[in-house]
């Protein structure tokens, strides 16, 4: 290329080594069976997860089946609206799509009859505040705005129970 | 492993930096011509390319393996393409040695590669799942979690991660293709540096890279010639390959069982009973500085809860026991897809003496070792100065 000559009006201008194209794609996603049953139940405010009949243990989003012993999970388990942070991190970092003030706090919680931790928000408390152990209870949405997404949960809050022994929920650290 | 023996006779690699004026099929193609050069071969002694790299949304481009096989050569051969992760680096390579081990291959050309100038692979990493709250957190947000949960089951003091970062930056000014060479860095400003994901600070975290990584295969009669021809081969003594799921109950993200059952594997297969003792240098995928005492737990270098010990304790040091990461890893140079397979080849160039300034003195058996995902993929081989 260096032996082209560039005509004057492009001579001194900055080369173009990169431009930026975002890209999108929209997607048409099928919860499947277990989610919606699952889903549905969070729309009217209950949290609804599984048990194995092999292992025993509570999922909490359903997934249908076990992964670990492969055969379909099929009895319903009620869970309470409360659980334990088992881990956290405190998010300080903005970036594009973030829709979160930051810092906040995200963090696996094992809710009260669950062997799965879900990762959620936590709020109401200062960040520096969070710990592993913390007693925590769903905050829901107004009620009209509540549907068949996590996300009708807004956050969790600390609910002043005494802190869960490290023995409590150490099989999910 | 298959019958047939598997040396490394040719490496190469980029300078990896954050930003590559070069196009994907040139950075590749540095690697392969690095390469070649190093094993004194051309494009026609070839017989098969194997490529890899993390998931193509990175960069947006899809299957680039198909665009690329001009540039690498490949035109007319075999080309395979391996998706592991970000542990897919050490895949292809294995991908490669088993083509060779197997038979079909005598000379297989492997590459991999990562261009993060042209991708958000933050963003890529932070994608909004359908019916979960918006928690957009990144890799670090992630993994932070099974940071913390390894200080308070291991009892690690907070310096420990800091001694981490602050021995592989140090090391890195001794591998001249390291992406920061950070001449001034001290335990003082790792530890002032920005908390990004509360307990993982900034100068605890990989960068974003550009770069390509490149190994070229042989069988025994190839690994013979190259030692005959005075340039050393390293020899292949054990490959291994495990994965899991993300998500069940009761798993062990801090100490995961597919790691622990890689590693026993390929110890086994290179005859490794006391791993302390009989590795001699260690290239280990650490992305965040905590991953080094996690790892070396989990692959059996410490007992359990001791690993950040080992790191106090300066084991991990170029002048220790067991040297981790002399080139500097992952924390100084992430082209994400080719940092597994850097990890492969760093781990060969030391049992080769080509390392450089940071050779380890007198190495004959090394680990190479690279885990993706949410630490679900695991790769790892054991290579030799010594024919198995």
């Amino acid at each position: 290329m260096s032996d082209v000559t560039l005509p004057a009006s492009l001579q001194g201008v900055e080369p173009v080594k990169s431009i930026r194209t975002p890209a999108r794609l929209d997607y048409v996603y099928t919860a499947g069976r277990a989610s919606s049953r699952f889903l549905h139940n969070v729309a009217n405010k209950r949290l609804v997860g599984q048990r194995c009949p092999v292992c025993h243990k509570v999922y909490v989003p359903p997934r249908g089946s076990c992964p670990t012993d492969g055969v379909p999970t099929e009895e319903d388990v009620e869970l309470a609206h409360t659980g334990t942070v088992t881990s956290f991190c405190v998010v300080n970092v903005a970036f594009m799509g973030t829709l979160m003030e930051i810092p906040y706090v995200g963090a696996l919680i094992l809710l009260d009859g669950s062997d799965i931790p879900i990762m959620h928000l936590i709020q109401e408390v200062p960040y520096d505040q969070v710990h592993s152990g913390m007693r925590v209870e769903a905050v829901w949405v107004p009620d009209d705005e509540i549907g068949p997404t996590l996300e009708s949960i807004r956050h969790f809050r600390p609910n002043g129970e005494p802190d869960a022994s490290f023995e409590s929920y150490k099989d999910n650290a | 492993m298959g019958k047939e023996r598997v040396a490394i006779v040719g490496i190469g690699q980029t300078k990896h930096q954050s930003t590559n004026d070069g196009s994907i099929a040139g950075v590749v193609r540095t690697a392969a011509r690095r390469a070649l050069g190093d094993a004194g071969m051309t494009w026609s002694d070839i017989d098969a390319v194997v490529i890899g790299k993390a998931p193509d949304f990175f960069e947006g481009v899809m299957m680039p393996e198909l665009y690329l096989a001009d540039a690498l050569g490949a035109v007319g051969k075999p080309m395979f393409r391996v998706h592991t992760a970000g542990s897919v680096g050490g895949s292809t390579a294995i991908v490669a040695s088993d083509l060779i081990a197997s038979g079909i291959h005598e000379r297989v050309l492997t590459v991999a590669f990562e261009k993060q100038s042209e991708s958000e692979a933050m963003w890529a990493l932070s994608v909004s799942m359908p019916f979960q709250p918006p928690m957009h957190a990144g890799a670090g947000g992630y993994f932070a979690p099974h940071i913390r949960s390894y200080m308070a089951r291991s009892g690690a003091p907070d310096h420990i991660g800091i001694l981490v970062a602050l021995k592989d930056r140090l090391n890195a000014l001794k591998n001249p293709y390291a992406h920061l060479h950070e001449e001034g860095i001290t335990f003082d400003s790792v530890k002032d540096s920005m908390m990004l994901w509360d307990p993982i600070r900034y100068s605890e975290t990989c960068p974003s890279s550009d770069g390509a990584c490149a190994m070229v295969l042989t069988n025994e009669a190839g690994g013979d010639a190259a030692a005959a021809a005075g340039r050393a081969p390293a020899w292949v003594k054990g490959t291994a390959l495990r994965s899991e799921p993300t998500m069940f109950a009761g798993r062990d993200q801090v100490n995961p069982q597919g790691g622990q059952d890689c590693a026993a594997d390929v110890f086994a297969q290179a005859g490794i009973t006391d791993p302390l003792r009989e590795i001699d240098v260690v290239e280990m995928y650490v992305p965040f500085s905590w991953f080094e005492p996690m790892w070396l737990e989990n692959l059996g270098f410490a007992p359990i809860g001791e690993g950040w010990r080992y790191v106090e304790d300066g084991v991990t040091q170029m002048t220790g026991e067991l040297p981790v990461n002399c080139s500097g890893g992952v924390l100084s140079s992430n082209p994400i897809g080719a940092s597994g397979m850097l990890r492969f080849a760093e781990a060969a160039m030391q049992v080769r003496g080509q390392a450089g300034e940071h050779q380890i003195d007198g190495a004959r058996t090394a680990l190479g070792h690279a885990y993706g995902g949410g630490s679900q993929f695991f790769a790892m081989w054991v290579v030799g100065a010594d024919k198995p």
